[in-house]
């Protein structure tokens, strides 16, 4: 039953165990880690769809790898995937593989995009106007076009069956997915969860962002004092979530544990955060307070420092309001400056990246990065380092005013 | 687990606009107006019932970032208005932490129809005001801004189910602190888009529009005391021959019913109720297929009906389009039955 769930008689402690991720850097945990570690950029010209018309004509797009990892999708269901669907499922599959699970009992997807498989939506508009009398294949574009088709894909290629909750809360879906997902293993309402985001590069999105102005000709930078906007990306990834306990038990790897979550609503303008940061600031303080920690004890943060200069200066203020005299020395970047803004995808990819940062003791630098924006008074990482870092802390804002705070620990 | 109440309802329908619209209709038990809506290109019109205006423009709509915001936000606030009552004014004062969640499947798609359709025109002139208007958190982020609201709120996409659990959901936020109070929103528009992509999936299926709300809290509250007595499991139904077994495996997580209790249902003949022994209501029928909005309506229908001493349980039935079998479950408090059906 969802509800009244069983009473626990503590929260879990929640860990974990699986981890999959595709981002322009390529698909895989191993080709990602050395791209956020060295600094990497990954944009190159749009291809996907004409972008003649528009001020910007770049993107972090995916070569989509040709093969699906095996699954147990028909021949015709795998012919009917397309590109948002393709990319949770390769991300899906790698944190399955990893967590060793066995498709045995419910489980609980819990996912977050902004526009699920939105390429379908604006072929079916597309064939509805020029060609009015045509309905070939439109009943097919409508059943996958719908959000929650790609996690019926995603759960019917590991063959597993349970509830799935598609969180759309614009930019920081992917992290809240994270969040609700930690709740309900947390509080015993589930043994175990797949959770994560994803979104696939789209017209109607691109030129959304274009016509606000948000986005930037040229590579983005956050934190720059000479940013000018936002740089898309596309993406997904997928974590496999269960109590340190059951983990322990089975001998699992553990690649990190979820000790807090804070979400908020900022109330200043659909689409433009308070210029303080308020929101923002109560969500990065209710995580520390459900995760038990201070911001002495954050040794990095992953901004989610888009490179508008409304965002990085709210998440600037945000930052240094809750960091205190911490600031000074606290290390933060944001990897968007690699891979773009993956929205919906946004929090779940950064979420992978700040568990690599903690398991391979060093921080994601932005090299694109050419003069640090002065009311920055902490350490933007600027070139590939080494740390000792034992927890971070990952921001996702979104449109809407949907603000997500997640901070993980290092296991070992 | 905290015990959830009801303590409000709110409707925006093609009954009107307004709890006691919907139950008149409802009572009336007759199919509702259809009206039509062009499709462009097709001579036959699509059929749809939408929203009559409201009697008096409600006040809300005078609020900056209504003004703008497309039909779905417009639903979903006077909804939630409605359920909240005189808290509104208590959430403003910050003397509440309301944690808001929206259901929809389709969202803001007249707004994304319409940029898009700029888009292909010409993208360099296509609007900026619109574009945030798209994403499937507008209606909880006007709604958060009208009330001053900072607290948590999620806005889930899925199918019809997806409102029931959307009250899980909201459970659990009273349960761990989050919230002191939820409210729970299913919302849809009209567009031609939506009315064409389910004719293609059923040509009887009239499309429809609106919100439904139910404000919940963990404290009984005085008067007309409605609980929130259970939510089964999520089963999957994304294919056709999956249907009524997912529909049985639901049925039996709840209590096998009584002549005195009611169910409100998605449909009128699942085989999964077919031994149900009390009234069986179909709001469905009667107002048009609302997806999300309609899920609401069912839960609002059904704890009216407990509030108005006309059964003393509900239950709410919904095998949705494309995903899940799903019920929750409505008491009156003081006849709470934990009877549980027996596996078959």
């Amino acid at each position: 039953m969802l509800f009244p769930p069983p009473k626990l008689p503590q929260p879990r402690r929640i860990v974990v165990t699986g981890a999959g991720i595709i981002t322009a850097f390529g698909a895989g945990w191993k080709i990602n880690a050395e791209g956020f570690r060295s600094g990497r950029t990954a944009f190159r010209p749009v291809t996907l769809f004409d972008v003649s018309r528009q001020r910007c004509k770049i993107a972090a797009e995916i070569d989509l790898p040709a093969d699906l990892p095996p699954n147990r999708l028909s021949r015709g269901d795998l012919r009917r995937l397309r590109r948002a669907s393709r990319l949770l499922l390769l991300a899906g599959a790698e944190a399955w593989n990893q967590s060793g699970w066995t498709p045995d009992g419910r489980l609980p997807l819990v996912l977050g995009t902004t526009s699920g498989e939105m390429c379908l939506g604006q072929e079916y508009l597309r064939q509805a106007l020029q060609t009015p009398l045509d309905f070939k294949r439109q009943a097919e574009r409508v059943t996958h076009y719908l959000v929650q088709q790609q996690g019926i894909n995603l759960a019917n290629a590991l063959g597993v069956e349970g509830e799935l909750i598609t969180i759309s809360n614009a930019c920081a879906s992917g992290a809240n997915a994270i969040g609700h997902a930690w709740q309900l293993v947390r509080q015993g309402r589930a043994e175990r969860v797949l959770t994560g985001g994803y979104d696939a590069l789209c017209h109607l999105t691109f030129a959304g962002f274009d016509t606000l102005q948000a986005l930037s000709p040229t590579p983005c930078r956050p934190f720059d004092a000479g940013r000018d906007g936002l740089t898309l990306g596309e993406g997904a990834a997928v974590l496999a979530l269960e109590d340190l306990s059951s983990a322990q038990r089975r001998g699992a790897e553990i690649l990190g544990e979820i000790l807090g979550y804070g979400a908020t609503t900022d109330t200043h303008h659909l689409a433009q955060p308070h210029p303080e940061g308020s929101a923002a600031l109560a969500a990065m303080r209710a995580a520390c307070a459900s995760a038990g920690v201070t911001p002495e004890q954050i040794d990095y943060v992953n901004a989610h420092g888009t490179a508008t200069p409304q965002n990085d200066s709210a998440e600037t203020a945000a930052i240094q309001a809750w960091a205190g005299a911490r600031a000074a020395t606290l290390p933060v970047s944001s990897t968007k400056a690699g891979i773009g803004h993956l929205l919906g995808a946004a929090g779940a990819v950064e979420a992978v990246a700040s568990l690599m940062a903690l398991r391979g003791q060093w921080l994601p630098p932005e090299t694109s990065l050419q003069i640090p924006d002065p009311v920055c008074r902490f350490q933007i990482v600027r070139q590939p380092v080494d740390a000792k870092i034992q927890t971070a802390l990952s921001n996702s804002f979104g449109f809407g005013g949907a603000n997500a705070t997640l901070i993980f620990r290092r296991c070992l | 687990m905290s015990r959830v109440f009801v303590h409000g309802l709110g409707a925006v329908s093609p009954a009107g606009w307004g709890v006691p619209a919907l139950r008149a209709s409802l009572k009336n038990e007759r199919p509702l107006p259809v009206q039509s809506l062009a499709r462009p290109g097709w001579d036959k019109p699509l059929l749809l019932r939408i929203v009559p205006p409201p009697p008096l423009r409600p006040a809300f709509l005078a609020h900056p970032r209504l003004r703008r915001a497309s039909p779905i936000t417009h639903y979903a606030v006077g909804a939630a208005l409605e359920a909240l009552g005189q808290d509104a004014d208590l959430i403003r004062s910050g003397g509440l932490r309301l944690g808001i969640v929206t259901c929809t499947l389709t969202g803001g798609i007249s707004y994304s129809r319409r940029f898009y359709e700029e888009v292909l025109q010409n993208p360099a002139t296509a609007s900026p005001m619109i574009f945030p208007e798209t994403v499937f958190n507008s209606s909880a982020s006007h709604l958060a801004a009208y009330l001053g609201s900072s607290a948590i709120s999620y806005s889930l996409v899925g199918d019809a189910g997806t409102y029931l659990q959307s009250l899980a959901v909201a459970a659990g936020w009273l349960d761990t602190g989050l919230a002191d109070a939820c409210v729970v929103i299913g919302a849809e528009e009209p567009d031609w888009t939506a009315a064409d992509a389910l004719r293609l999936f059923d040509r009887r299926a009239v499309h429809a529009s609106g919100a439904g709300a139910l404000y919940l809290k963990t404290l009984r509250p005085a008067a007309a005391p409605v609980e929130l007595a259970a939510v089964t499991d999520s089963f999957a139904a994304t294919r056709a021959p999956h249907r009524n077994e997912a529909a049985r495996k639901m049925r039996a997580q709840l209590p096998v019913g009584a002549p005195d209790e009611l169910l409100c249902a998605s449909e009128c003949d699942n085989p999964a109720w077919n031994d149900w022994p009390g009234e069986l209501l179909t709001p469905m029928e009667i107002l048009g297929e609302a997806f999300a909005a309609a899920a609401a309506w069912q839960c609002v229908a059904g704890c009216d009906a407990i509030q108005q001493s006309r059964c003393l349980a509900a239950n709410v039935s919904i095998t949705g389009q494309s995903l899940q079998a799903i019920a929750a479950r409505f008491v009156h408090p003081n006849s709470l039955k934990t009877q549980t059906r027996t596996q078959p």
